[in-house]
């Protein structure tokens, strides 16, 4: 015989069923297998047995090495010069069949630096990914800051009693409400080089001596314009929970700020900010997932070019797993930044913790 | 410290009219308590002093000086809120130490001013805790500290006891009449708590609708009531309201009776009185007692006892209910039929127009 307490528990359970069994299938499930997969040979569709193939996913991924050469000498012992500059030995020849470095075999040139007459190649196994890798900390580095910073601002602007002040509530939203790929098609029209509204808008209010740019086209512009787009994307959104956090801050603090003096820094200072703390924590986690998982712009937008300007670690592993039909590969990239998250957000959970 | 002068000032929000012009003087060093029923402005008034409202109309002046357009801070005011309005993320020492902080004081000067306000407000131990860790009655401590330590020429109270619970209300009540006497600040306290007004004040401007029904010391307000709505809004239990007939007029005094009540000759000060027109009588609880041949009569309907009191509910012939407080603790059975009497010196008669409000 059931005791009242369980039966009401099975309720619960019956009743928490549905959302358990979809989580447990497209989230939980997925998680496991990304993992188990990582450490296969697994492919979309092969004719093939999957077999075990330990870390080597990993290795292919993250494999670095360095490799610091002279430079070449001719028979009076004077560095030889080309272009101007001194030549070195070719990366190649030490990473291609050259039985001397085994550990240097099939990777690629990542990128170098010189001292002291030497040069230092940084050596990748896969340079793409650790291009990606680089893009996506840079995205990140720079649209925490600048789209948090950006919407406390609209916040504390829209915080205002004004007539009217819901109508730009609703306009600083609206992208927001739009899709990500709706709005990355739009612009890809506003960055067309030839007669994208940006390029019209800047020769305009230059009188035309700002030349014609093709922003998404150009290795130096294309991430930051994707950055630029993503940033005004989704900075309604954390306007929206700044606003919130504003809105819990007790008018009378306000009030007895103004009857000791306090300036509108002062104000900010020591009442608005400390007031807006959990806010700003949780903002600035929220974000760098987001940011962490930038994707739809660059499919629609880029493609990850051009020359990898734009790869992004989701795109690589989409890309790995679905066009290149290496989901081993693409299951280890998606591990790789699940650890990479989940130690930023501890790091800042950390950092930001309360001291007591 | 100084003089708070208000002159006809008004305050309305478009068309709805929320202070009709008050005049209030305000001596320096003076206690002066604004009580009245919720939404009787006393709050709106006090922040207009605070600068926290704008004034619509008339004129503030502080210290002889013309205010009404200064900010909060140039006003030389300190407020203390209901909220208590304390910032939660400092400390004691911090809070206490905020005004000075703001006018970039030294860290030595504002070292010495919270040690001697905690001093005052006997808070030494409570410097370095957080607003989460302190009971009610020390944020409200902290809050009258961080007023205190500025040195204004004016503290304002906004109901800063309403929050906490009836004992430590009394103890709070207490040290802010101490403090008065400490500081000899002109402090302004707004409260619907006629106890507070009747205990701490020097002066009581008893405030309805926006307008100023009486001002006066406690005792004169309480003795000699205005009006109607002064006499019922001071005194627990509130006074009682006789609906008479006056008889007649001879000089000063009013003969006056009801069917409930023979003839008496009362005071008639707050005329004028025609002869065969209605009137009110007010009668004290306090001044009403059981006794033979009293000039009213009734059955008891309820007796509360109250130890140092007993309340007594009796219903007269017309079905009328009137209260009578008396100083022993007797035993009156539900429907003994008494007779109360009064001394006719300590009646009041009011003009009927004056529509008597609700009292709470």
């Amino acid at each position: 015989m059931a005791s009242k307490f369980t039966r009401s528990n099975r309720t619960g359970f019956l009743m928490a069923g549905p959302a358990v069994f979809l989580i447990g299938c497209f989230v939980i499930l997925p998680f496991l297998f990304a993992i188990a997969f990582s450490f296969t040979n697994q492919r979309l569709m092969s004719p093939n047995p999957t077999e075990w193939v330990g870390l080597s996913n990993y290795e292919a991924l993250l494999g670095l090495g360095t490799l610091t050469l002279e430079p070449e000498k001719d028979a009076t012992g004077a560095v030889v010069m080309e272009d101007g500059e001194p030549k070195f030995p070719a990366t190649r020849s030490f990473t291609r069949g050259n039985p001397d470095y085994p550990q240097l075999a099939g990777m690629r040139e990542w990128f170098s630096f010189d001292h002291g007459g030497s040069r230092t190649f940084v050596l990748a196994r896969d340079v793409v990914f650790m291009t990606a890798v680089v893009n996506t900390f840079l995205f990140v580095i720079i649209v925490a800051p600048v789209q948090a910073g950006i919407a406390l601002g609209l916040a504390l602007l829209i915080n205002q009693r004004l007539r009217g002040i819901n109508v730009f509530r609703a306009i600083y939203f609206m992208p927001v409400v739009v899709s990500i790929v709706v709005v990355s098609l739009l612009w890809r029209l506003i960055y067309d080089g030839q007669s994208g509204l940006l390029n019209n808008l800047l020769s305009a209010v230059s009188f035309g001596m700002i030349p014609q740019i093709d922003w998404l086209g150009n290795p130096d512009t294309a991430l930051g314009a994707i950055i630029g787009m993503s940033i005004w994307q989704a900075v309604g959104f954390h306007m929206v929970i700044w606003l919130s956090g504003l809105q819990t801050i007790s008018p009378t603090l306000y009030e007895a700020a103004a009857i000791e003096g306090a300036s509108k820094t002062q104000v900010f200072r020591y009442i608005t900010w400390p007031g807006l703390r959990n806010t700003a924590v949780l903002i600035l986690i929220v974000i760098t997932m987001q940011a962490f998982g930038l994707f739809a712009q660059i499919d629609v937008m880029t493609n990850g070019g051009p020359l990898d300007s734009t790869q992004t670690i989701v795109f690589q592993a989409v890309e790995r797993g679905y066009v290149k039909k290496d989901i081993s590969g693409g299951s280890a990239i998606s591990v790789v930044l699940f650890v990479i998250v989940l130690s930023i957000s501890l790091i800042q959970r950390w950092l930001t913790r309360e001291k007591s | 410290m100084a003089g708070i002068s208000l002159k006809g000032l008004r305050k309305s929000y478009g068309t709805a009219h929320v202070i009709k012009g008050v005049d209030i003087e305000i001596e320096e060093g003076e206690f002066c308590v604004f009580v009245g029923p919720s939404g009787c402005g006393k709050s709106t008034l006090l922040r207009m002093i605070a600068g926290l409202e704008d004034i619509s109309g008339g004129d503030l002046t502080i210290d002889a000086k013309r205010v009404n357009d200064l900010p909060p801070s140039e006003r030389g005011v300190a407020m203390v809120f209901q909220s208590y309005a304390i910032f939660p993320h400092m400390t004691v020492r911090e809070n206490v130490a905020f005004g000075l902080t703001i006018a970039g004081a030294s860290k030595e000067e504002k070292e010495a001013k919270v040690a001697e306000a905690a001093r005052i407000l006997q808070m030494e131990h409570l410097l370095d805790r957080r607003p989460s860790q302190l009971s009610g009655g020390q944020r409200q401590r902290v809050a009258i500290g961080r007023a205190i330590v500025r040195k204004p020429k004016v503290f304002l109270f906004d109901e800063p006891l309403s929050n906490l619970d009836a004992a430590l209300r009394m103890d709070m009540r207490m040290e802010i009449g101490k403090l008065h006497h400490q500081l000899g600040a002109t402090m302004i306290y707004v409260t619907h708590d006629q106890v507070e007004a009747m205990t701490l004040a020097d002066k009581i401007v008893v405030l309805k609708e926006g307008r100023v029904m009486q001002i006066g010391a406690p005792m004169e307000l309480y003795h000699n009531p205005a009006n109607l709505f002064v006499a019922g809004f001071l005194g627990a239990p509130s006074m009682n309201f006789l609906e008479v007939t006056v008889q007649g007029v001879t000089g000063d005094k009013a003969l006056v009776s009801s069917p409930v009540l023979a003839p008496i000759e009362v005071s008639a000060k707050r005329g004028p009185f025609a002869p065969g027109a209605r009137a009110i009588l007010g009668l004290r609880p306090q001044y009403l007692s059981v006794a033979e041949g009293g000039q009213l009569s009734g059955k008891v309907a309820l007796t509360e006892r109250l130890g140092s009191e007993t309340v007594l509910d009796i219903e007269t012939a017309d079905g009328k209910s009137l209260v009578a407080a008396l100083a022993q603790d007797a035993v009156f059975p539900i429907g003994t039929p008494v007779t109360l009497r009064f001394d006719a010196e300590k009646a009041h008669l009011f003009q009927p127009e004056e529509t008597a409000s609700q009292p709470h």
